[in-house]
């Protein structure tokens, strides 16, 4: 019996691949966890620096020179009135484009064109987009460093996000709803506007909100912009300076080798970012759970 | 006499209705053809974003070589845009660049896939359940933070082991922007390596391979294109990431390839020249814009490789 293959030998390394599989998959699990391991050193950091500094003064008082007086509302209310021009914005533009290419657009050069410039504008870095915004909104328009010009900057940030989304949303709704419609007499655009657009608007609004989470999350485009480190009055509207919670954190951030206590400010800036966050995710996952239909 | 009237006003009725409806058709006749113009102007937002960018870009870019020879540019080891004599080489910007993304990805490379493998080849359903939102939670967080995270963590940390590192490097920040990555190069790649057939694996283990085996044989090869593709987009997204390199790796320009000291990205001056006050006009202004153009054309051409290389070479089955 001088085969290479005995049944001994089989059997040994029979062995080694299932020890092999075994072992390496546990390694496997181990890289999985690794991220979830991070996230938790990351969020006890910032917790327990940041906590003891939250309370109704930090939250509504305003900028200041003095760690311990300084506050945040500036910084929150430029984050609501950003958000107030993000939203209105890439929803008219945002689903306006999807109906377009979903719905309206012929197969065709124009909307191959359409569709590869929207790819190609979502792998931008963010910061390019800050130099458009400074360049046209900011200095061309002459509208400075306002709500406005970092509102239209952001929106044209997070536009592509709003487009896919919407445009799968649309894709998702089956043929048969506007057939129906179109068989009773409906017009095409009554179709969309009564059948089409209502079965969608769950898909659209999730993915609206996961864009808006991304403009309020970004800080690059606005540093490019110029949003200073001043102590700025409340923002009141449209056309007046402001800053947003991650200029805030940046700029205490920087501050933290000179003033330890800026540190421990940034932390607590953080965690009101992330609450503001996680409400929108939830709120994105709440619709997409409870007004999904399935067809 | 009574009885014709009364027809009459019912035709009169009946015919204005008509006429109304009419009305009503054409009025909505022109909604339904303005509608689509309508639309066809927004989508063109888009378009003109693309041209408005290329535009700037271009247009500024020019003017900075009108000023500064764009050999020297693309060629020089030396970038000091402040000083009297100022120069304006790239290239310690790109050595910045080109470094931090290869930290980024020694990290978010090996642990992006195997978190891959383990997600879609050896997760049972419930411990996908849970890992998967923690791993989209990791995706959420923005970049600010984990800037805040390499700079006031992850160095102090780091230098506990490395006591020459300084205090803004770009170690910490490449490393730190590998976490960012990982969910990114995960789901790509575990979108790939789904959409292989189950018939595949199946067959595979049917002739007795282990799931390692049917992993490393059948299925990385048979995602290949995807997750190669997966990874030149991580790349793009290391080149393009601004804040946590601007926070925690420093201002330094010069051209080294030390990790522990301080180096600058393309992104990050373009944060330090544009936050700073550097008045419209001037020369260091103009760098700007050539460092963001070649930015911007790097990135391009990273999402364009990477949609051709997923197209391409993708197996069909």
């Amino acid at each position: 019996m001088a085969t290479h293959m005995t049944s001994e030998r089989i059997q040994k390394r029979m062995k080694r691949r299932v020890a092999l599989n075994k072992g390496l998959s546990g390694v496997f699990l181990l890289a999985t966890t690794f991220g979830v391991f991070v996230l938790g050193v990351l969020f006890y950091q910032i917790i327990t620096e940041g906590i003891p500094y939250i309370n109704l003064d930090f939250l509504t008082g305003k900028l200041s020179t003095n760690a311990e007086r300084a506050g945040i509302m500036g910084a929150i209310l430029g984050t609501l009135w950003l958000m107030a021009v993000v939203i209105p914005v890439t929803i008219i533009l945002g689903v306006g484009t999807a109906i377009y290419n979903e719905l309206y657009a012929k197969q065709g050069k124009l909307q191959t064109i359409i569709q590869t410039n929207i790819a190609n504008l979502s792998g931008v870095p963010s910061i390019v987009y800050g130099i458009l915004g400074m360049t046209i909104f900011a200095n061309l328009l002459n509208l400075g460093s306002v709500v406005l010009a970092g509102g239209l900057t952001m929106s044209l940030l997070v536009l592509p996000i709003v487009i896919v989304s919407s445009q799968e949303a649309l894709r998702a709704v089956p043929s048969y709803l506007s057939e129906a419609s179109i068989g009773l007499g409906a017009t095409k655009w009554q179709t969309i506007k009564n059948i089409i657009l209502p079965a969608a608007l769950p898909g659209i609004l999730t993915g609206s909100i996961l864009a808006l989470s991304r403009a309020i999350g970004e800080t690059a485009p606005l540093v490019v912009l110029g949003i200073p480190a001043l102590l700025l009055p409340f923002p009141g509207g449209l056309f007046d300076r402001f800053t947003v919670l991650p200029m805030q954190i940046y700029y205490w951030t920087l501050d933290a080798s000179l003033v330890e206590e800026y540190q421990f400010l940034a932390s607590a800036t953080i965690i009101v970012l992330l609450v503001m966050l996680f409400i929108l995710n939830g709120t994105a996952i709440v619709i997409r759970n409870k007004f999904q239909r399935r067809y | 006499m009574v009885d014709n009237n009364k027809e009459s006003t019912s035709t009169v009725r009946v015919k204005s209705m008509i006429e109304k409806n009419r009305q009503k058709q054409s009025f909505r006749s022109i909604g339904e053809k303005a509608v689509p113009n309508l639309l066809l102007g927004i989508a063109m937002i888009s378009i003109l974003t693309t041209i408005g960018i290329v535009f700037v870009l271009i247009s500024e870019t020019f003017e900075f070589f009108n000023r500064v020879s764009i050999v020297e540019f693309f060629t020089g080891t030396v970038l000091r845009p402040l000083s009297q004599d100022p120069k304006f080489g790239i290239l310690p910007l790109i050595n910045g660049t080109i470094i931090s993304s290869v930290i980024a990805m020694v990290v978010a490379g090996p642990i992006g896939m195997m978190t891959a493998i383990y997600l879609s080849e050896y997760a049972s359903d419930k411990a996908r359940r849970v890992l998967k939102p923690v791993l989209e939670l990791l995706a959420g967080i923005p970049t600010i933070v984990y800037g805040f995270f390499a700079f006031t963590f992850v160095t102090p940390f780091l230098r506990q082991f490395i006591p020459e590192m300084s205090a803004t490097n770009i170690l910490a920040p490449g490393l730190v922007m590998g976490v960012m990555i990982i969910p990114m190069i995960a789901s790509l790649s575990e979108d790939a390596m789904n959409s292989v057939p189950n018939a595949m694996r199946e067959g595979a283990l049917a002739l007795g391979s282990t799931k390692l085996e049917v992993t490393f044989k059948v299925i990385i090869p048979a995602a290949f294109s995807g997750i190669v593709a997966a990874f030149v987009l991580g790349i793009s997204r290391a080149v393009g990431e601004t804040m946590i390199v601007a926070i925690a790796s420093g201002s330094s320009k010069n051209f080294t390839f030390d990790i522990t000291q301080s180096m600058q990205t393309m992104t990050a001056y373009v944060v330090e020249v544009a936050g700073g006050d550097a008045s419209r006009g001037s020369t260091i202004y103009y760098s700007l814009y050539a460092v963001a153009m070649t930015l911007f054309v790097f990135t391009l051409l990273m999402n364009i490789l990477a949609r051709y290389i997923a197209r391409r070479f993708r197996e069909e089955y």
